[in-house]
């Protein structure tokens, strides 16, 4: 009951501020590191973000759409990380290297 | 009302067609007889059925039009696929079929050797098929129709040995200089459908009746149709590419450019005599250039030395002849003069090709002479033509160019004199062409003597048929002044050409005819004296003639003078065409197109730049914009 108010208690705002900011934050990540493993973090980071965006507004909204949504976006994580984990093996064992600005062969 | 012949009228055409698609399609496994049996068998079939209804239409008089179907229907514009059989269309079937069926015939003996023996007969079917569709239809469309037809087969025919490319010239100039005349024809037709509503003879003449005379419209209409017939009968300016149509094989020039094709003028304004007769501007204008082109051509005619262009410069000028009996309201004179020019004109221009046959090949009439033993029924057919083309009588061309030439004295009597002056000419050089030909000594090379030799019964038998109708021609239209109510031709034609009287009195058109029978034996006994007596004979080749004579035996320069003032400057508008719009401008846009694509995907390349971190870059700043101008 005590938690009850304290999440009630919380302001929507906050909630979407801290979205924000880790979105952010991820977005940033993917620009600026240079380790794929990293990057992948970053991605995982920016739909995380996402999914407790949703949360919060399904709750503050009472719809649990909302919640419904954010199982669909883990499935699809999850399935993403794998094949890019995958690609990611492939290359360190062709290129001995996680670095990205060392796949640039394909341009004009 | 039971069906009678005139119901299948619709035969005649069809036969010569069929006959076109056997020998044309069927192309491998036909021999040449079977070739020739087709070709002429369905010209000899058509020529019955014409026969029929020709001696129906002597009982009957009737005007009757066999509609086969609705061809066109498009707003307030119909035209039906309609044939008119009536005394003017069942006589033209007769001339068509029947000369035509002699020069098939002719043309088995004379093409034997040819290797494009079957495709000869396809065009000339094609050709006969055009036009009895030309004669037959109701209405001024399926004549165009068949006129726009009867220039193709021309085109197809003078161009028939293609391989030679001055042939091929002469072809394309007797279809360019036909389409010239067929602009004008075309006007005139869409003319006559905007002032009338339709197109069909017997309407527009009927509406026609109700205009004044000297109307501004039917003037137009008169001198636009004229422009055609102009081309299609070579008159004065497009008559240049007659004597070249030559080239073609000999029965050629006889069956289009003697007897049919070229006649389709005279059919045109002959036919519609209701709308010329409401406009004597136009007659004026079709008798002056009748009569100033049937000098002209006897002039040049005087000078030739190839026996094909005499007869051709000839042929120019008795079509002369015939306007000029339009132009003066003879309708039923030109129409008379029409049919004995086909009978005499047909049999000259198959008996020369009889001589250039014998003469293996050679047409030029200074390496000839003293044909006539070696080629006695030639001789004797050609004659017969001569004499019937000067005009003697009691040959058919006495009475026809009398007629015309009554006419023309009651009309104004100038016409006349300067008529009779042509018809001496005309007199001179057939004459002249007569005595060098067949008298005298001979000329040529010693193996053409040799070769010398009567030619084969297919093609002397249509010469002698048509001496005998030259002979017996005329008698169907013997003047008044013999015997009362003879011209049974006037009186056949009268309901579709009305009856025309030239007004003279019987004394006066007596005298006329004695005053143009004696100038003419006295012609006949100078050329004699000049030709067979005394021996004179052409000058050859780069021989010095007087500066006139020169100017004359070169036809006055007119194609020389047609090639610079039109055809250079065309010739000049269609290089820069060709260097301007064409090659800048055209290929320029083209080839533009081609070029920005390249220039531009080579600097847009450029973006693959390969650099992971720039494409992640890349997508996150449009995901921005998107966002960006979705919410503002």
């Amino acid at each position: 009951m005590i938690m009850n108010n304290v999440i009630n208690g919380v302001p929507l705002n906050y909630y979407i501020l801290l979205s924000a900011c880790i979105f952010t934050i991820g977005v940033l990540g993917v620009l600026f590191r240079r380790n794929a493993i990293i990057i992948f973090m970053c991605v995982e980071l920016m739909l995380n973000a996402v999914n407790l965006l949703l949360v919060a507004f399904s709750r503050y909204l009472s719809d649990s759409s909302g919640q419904v949504f954010v199982f669909f976006i883990m499935a699809v994580a999850a399935a993403e990380v794998a094949v890019g984990l995958a690609i990611l093996t492939m290359i360190y064992r062709n290129t001995k290297s996680t670095d990205i600005d060392m796949l640039d062969k394909l341009k004009w | 009302m039971g069906k009678t012949i005139v119901d299948y009228v619709w035969l005649i055409p069809l036969f010569p067609l069929v006959g076109f698609l056997l020998t044309g399609l069927v192309n491998r496994a036909m021999s040449k007889s079977v070739a020739g049996l087709i070709a002429c068998g369905a010209v000899g079939a058509s020529f019955i059925i014409s026969l029929l209804i020709f001696l129906d239409e002597t009982h009957n008089h009737l005007s009757h039009s066999v509609v086969l179907f609705d061809w066109i229907s498009s707003g307030s514009f119909h035209a039906s696929f309609a044939f008119l059989v009536d005394p003017l269309s069942s006589l033209f079937l007769m001339i068509i079929t029947g000369v035509g069926f002699l020069i098939h015939v002719y043309s088995v003996g004379y093409m034997h050797d040819d290797d494009g023996f079957r495709r000869f007969f396809s065009y000339l079917n094609l050709f006969i098929f055009f036009m009895l569709l030309l004669v037959l239809g109701d209405n001024y469309l399926i004549m165009f129709v068949g006129w726009e037809g009867v220039g193709l087969c021309s085109y197809l025919l003078i161009g028939f040995w293609f391989k030679n490319p001055s042939y091929n010239d002469a072809a394309k100039k007797a279809f360019i200089m036909n389409r010239i005349g067929d602009l004008g024809f075309l006007l005139g037709i869409l003319l006559i459908f905007a002032t009338f509503g339709t197109i069909r003879y017997d309407e527009v003449f009927h509406q026609a009746s109700g205009f004044g005379s000297d109307n501004k419209i039917i003037i137009g209409i008169t001198l636009l149709l004229f422009i055609g017939a102009m081309g299609k009968s070579a008159q004065i300016p497009l008559y240049t590419w007659l004597p070249d149509a030559m080239a073609g094989p000999t029965p050629v020039s006889a069956l289009i450019h003697a007897a049919t094709m070229v006649t389709a003028g005279i059919y045109m304004v002959a036919r519609s005599n209701v709308l010329y007769s409401l406009a004597p501007f136009s007659m004026e204008v079709v008798a002056g250039i009748g009569l100033f082109t049937a000098l002209f051509a006897a002039t040049i005619g005087i000078f030739q030395n190839d026996i094909k262009k005499v007869l051709a410069y000839s042929t120019v000028s008795q079509l002369g002849y015939m306007f000029l009996g339009l132009g003066v309201g003879a309708y039923t004179g030109a129409v008379f003069h029409l049919a004995t020019h086909a009978f005499f004109k047909a049999l000259l221009f198959l008996g020369s090709g009889s001589v250039i046959h014998a003469m293996g090949g050679e047409q030029d009439i200074r390496k000839m002479g003293g044909l006539k033993k070696k080629l006695p029924i030639t001789h004797a057919t050609f004659l017969i033509g001569t004499i019937a083309i000067s005009g003697l009588p009691p040959l058919a061309g006495f009475f026809s160019k009398d007629e015309i030439l009554a006419h023309a004295f009651g009309h104004n009597k100038f016409f006349w004199i300067l008529g009779i002056v042509g018809s001496l000419m005309t007199c001179f050089y057939m004459f002249r062409l007569y005595f060098l030909t067949f008298h005298g000594k001979f000329r040529g090379t010693h193996d053409q003597e040799h070769h010398l030799h009567e030619s084969p019964r297919t093609m002397t038998i249509p010469l002698i048929a048509l001496a005998a109708l030259s002979i017996v021609g005329g008698f169907i239209g013997i003047p008044d002044v013999f015997m009362k109510d003879s011209h049974w031709l006037s009186h056949f034609l009268s309901p579709v050409l009305g009856l025309s009287f030239s007004g003279l009195s019987e004394s006066v058109e007596m005298s006329l005819m004695l005053i143009s029978v004696l100038l003419l034996l006295v012609v006949i006994y100078l050329t004699w004296t000049a030709y067979v007596k005394k021996g004179l004979l052409p000058a050859e080749d780069g021989a010095e003639i007087p500066a006139m004579q020169k100017v004359v035996y070169n036809k006055y320069y007119v194609d020389e003078i047609y090639a610079l003032f039109i055809t250079k400057p065309l010739d000049w508008v269609s290089h820069q065409s060709d260097r301007i719009i064409e090659t800048r401008l055209i290929d320029g846009i083209v080839n533009g197109v081609g070029k920005m694509v390249n220039t531009v995907s080579n600097g847009l390349r450029y973006v693959q730049t390969g650099n992971i971190g720039f494409y992640l870059f890349a997508m996150v700043l449009s995901i921005v914009l998107m966002l960006f101008v979705k919410f503002f």
